[in-house]
């Protein structure tokens, strides 16, 4: 082994910046004191036990899946359509409508939600859950069809005309050739796209409300010194979550694209 | 068959741009909505000093926010792409932070640069400070480290897929015709990555001018962006029409600016070569 070089050692520290925040919040929920400082008092499990005992937040958690589990479906949906399109088309528009359809991701947050709002209520739709999955679908769509894309970017083409060719029909083809094709792709698709819409607090904050999901629940519990341990338990249970339902996104991701 | 994908995404761009601007030119007294068409909020936002003040900020925060992000993350994109052995590990070990909330993520800095939070407990704790360092929380450092933090990634993403893409004939033949290594970064992988650095710009700057979490979790008083006073339109202050003026603003300054990033970047790009 020789010395590391500058560089590498940057590289550590720099990962080290990056993990920073994520560590601490699951470190300081073990911590039998209330306040968020070192030295640590001592361990415990309390803050997680208390979690349970919290009906708003129970509520809180079964808004948030339930807007999560619909707007990845929709999401997934419409962009499975839109992925096959741009990977085995070529149209008239076809670079206007995949920009279109990335644009969520660069528009400001505050813009979208706002705009949203305004929108929402103008066509006689209140705050609620169903305004917060409508605004998600369209957040979390560029992200379906980037990965949809891929997994049709892999797809042979000639498996579907085999299929035509074979006498079965337009439907019956999508459902048992492309479909168990880009299985993988779909799944992970879902997966992203739900903990996308998990995770989301601005646009929920201006479309929920009375009907608050998980971040939005967080963010009032945010201004109570009181609450603190508990939001520190409810967030590193949140954390671990989003990092393992997309570490499985991602193994189901690898698979669509390798098996050709 | 994009057409359902495009039509929402066209949809929930177009109507709520169309009714945004609608509302930017009626006007709000008490309770009622005035229909009249009238330039009164953009009169109004224009000669508040608060309101210049807060564009004016949040576009140099945003501005801060992409040149330390862009910079700090260059050397990184460059680790991975040119020496680092196990390419895949690196990127999944860079990407796995960001797969979590970012709410939590800022909260978490809240509580790391606070007066009694984490990094003033543990050099306090170690001896190594006497009394709290004030100056990490509730200002315009704590919001561009954290968001320098938060948009890592989407620096490192766009880079390191334009230094992966160089020929490394052209760096051998640019030390074969006697640069230095330096030389040839400065005159061969600089230039060639500049559609890499632009875009991580674009990506990092443009949602950043409109941030909301993270001026109103770190930023305090002297940190507070204009997304803060968007948010107030819409909820206590209840109007609507100022709020949708600057949002419209906002949006306009975003596009400006982006636009001189795009033609300055590429014709630094032409310069350099």
């Amino acid at each position: 082994m020789s010395r590391p070089s500058k560089l590498t050692i940057y590289a550590f520290a720099y990962l080290g910046f990056l993990y920073l925040p994520v560590l601490f919040l699951p470190l300081f929920s073990f911590n039998s004191g209330t306040i968020v400082a070192f030295p640590i008092k001592g361990w415990t499990l309390d803050w997680y036990r208390k979690l349970g005992e919290q009906d708003a937040l129970i509520q809180a958690l079964w808004n948030s899946l339930t807007v999560g589990l619909i707007a990845a479906v929709l999401a997934t949906s419409l962009g499975l359509f839109a992925a096959r399109a741009f990977v085995r088309y070529r149209f008239r528009g076809q670079r206007a409508s995949e920009g279109l359809v990335m644009l969520p991701l660069v528009i400001p947050g505050i813009i979208v939600a706002s705009s949203m709002l305004v929108l929402f209520l103008f066509i006689g739709l209140k705050p609620s859950l169903t305004s917060v999955i409508l605004g998600h679908t369209f957040l979390a769509l560029p992200f379906a069809v980037s990965i949809l894309k891929s997994a049709f970017d892999d797809f042979d083409a000639s498996l579907e005309e085999a299929s035509y060719d074979l006498g079965v029909g337009v439907f019956e083809t999508f459902y048992r050739v492309t479909l168990p094709v880009v299985a993988p792709g779909i799944i992970a698709s879902i997966l992203v796209t739900f903990t996308v819409s998990f995770d989301e607090f601005v646009l929920a904050f201006f479309l929920s409300g009375n009907q608050p999901t998980l971040p939005v629940y967080i963010w009032g519990q945010i201004r109570f010194p009181a609450k603190l341990p508990n939001v520190l338990a409810l967030g590193s249970i949140l954390l671990l979550m989003s990092v393992l339902l997309l570490l499985l996104a991602e193994y189901f991701r690898r698979r669509s694209s390798s098996s050709k | 068959m994009s057409a359902p994908a495009t039509l929402y995404v066209g949809f929930l761009v177009a109507a709520p741009l169309a009714i945004l601007i609608a509302y930017s030119f009626w006007t709000q007294t008490y309770v009622t909505l005035d229909k009249t068409l009238t330039l009164q909020n953009y009169r109004d936002a224009l000669a508040d000093p608060l309101v210049r003040h807060l564009l004016l900020r949040s576009i140099m925060i945003a501005g801060a926010v992409t040149a330390v992000t862009v910079a700090t993350a260059y050397p990184i994109a460059y680790f991975i792409a040119m020496k680092a052995n196990k390419k895949t590990i690196w990127l999944l070990l860079i990407t796995i932070p960001f797969w979590s909330s970012y709410l939590l993520r800022v909260f978490a800095w809240k509580l790391i640069l606070g007066f009694n939070g984490v990094m003033n407990s543990a050099l306090l704790w170690m001896g190594l400070i006497d009394e709290p360092l004030t100056f990490l929380l509730y200002n315009e450092f704590a919001v561009v480290l954290t968001l320098a933090h938060a948009w890592a990634p989407f620096a490192i993403l766009p880079i390191y897929v334009s230094l992966q893409k160089i020929d490394p004939s052209l760096l051998e033949a640019a030390t074969d015709l006697g640069n230095s290594k330096f030389q040839a970064f400065r005159r061969v992988t600089l230039p060639l990555t500049i559609p890499g650095i632009i875009a991580a710009c674009l990506i990092i700057f443009i949602p950043t001018v409109g941030d909301y979490v993270t001026p109103s979790l770190v930023g305090g008083s002297d940190g507070k962006m204009i997304a803060n006073l968007i948010q107030v339109q819409f909820g206590a202050a209840n109007n609507w029409p100022l709020g949708a003026t600057l949002s419209l603003m906002a949006m306009l300054s975003v596009g400006f600016v982006a636009i001189v990033l795009v033609i300055t970047g590429t014709a630094l790009g032409k310069r350099i070569r």
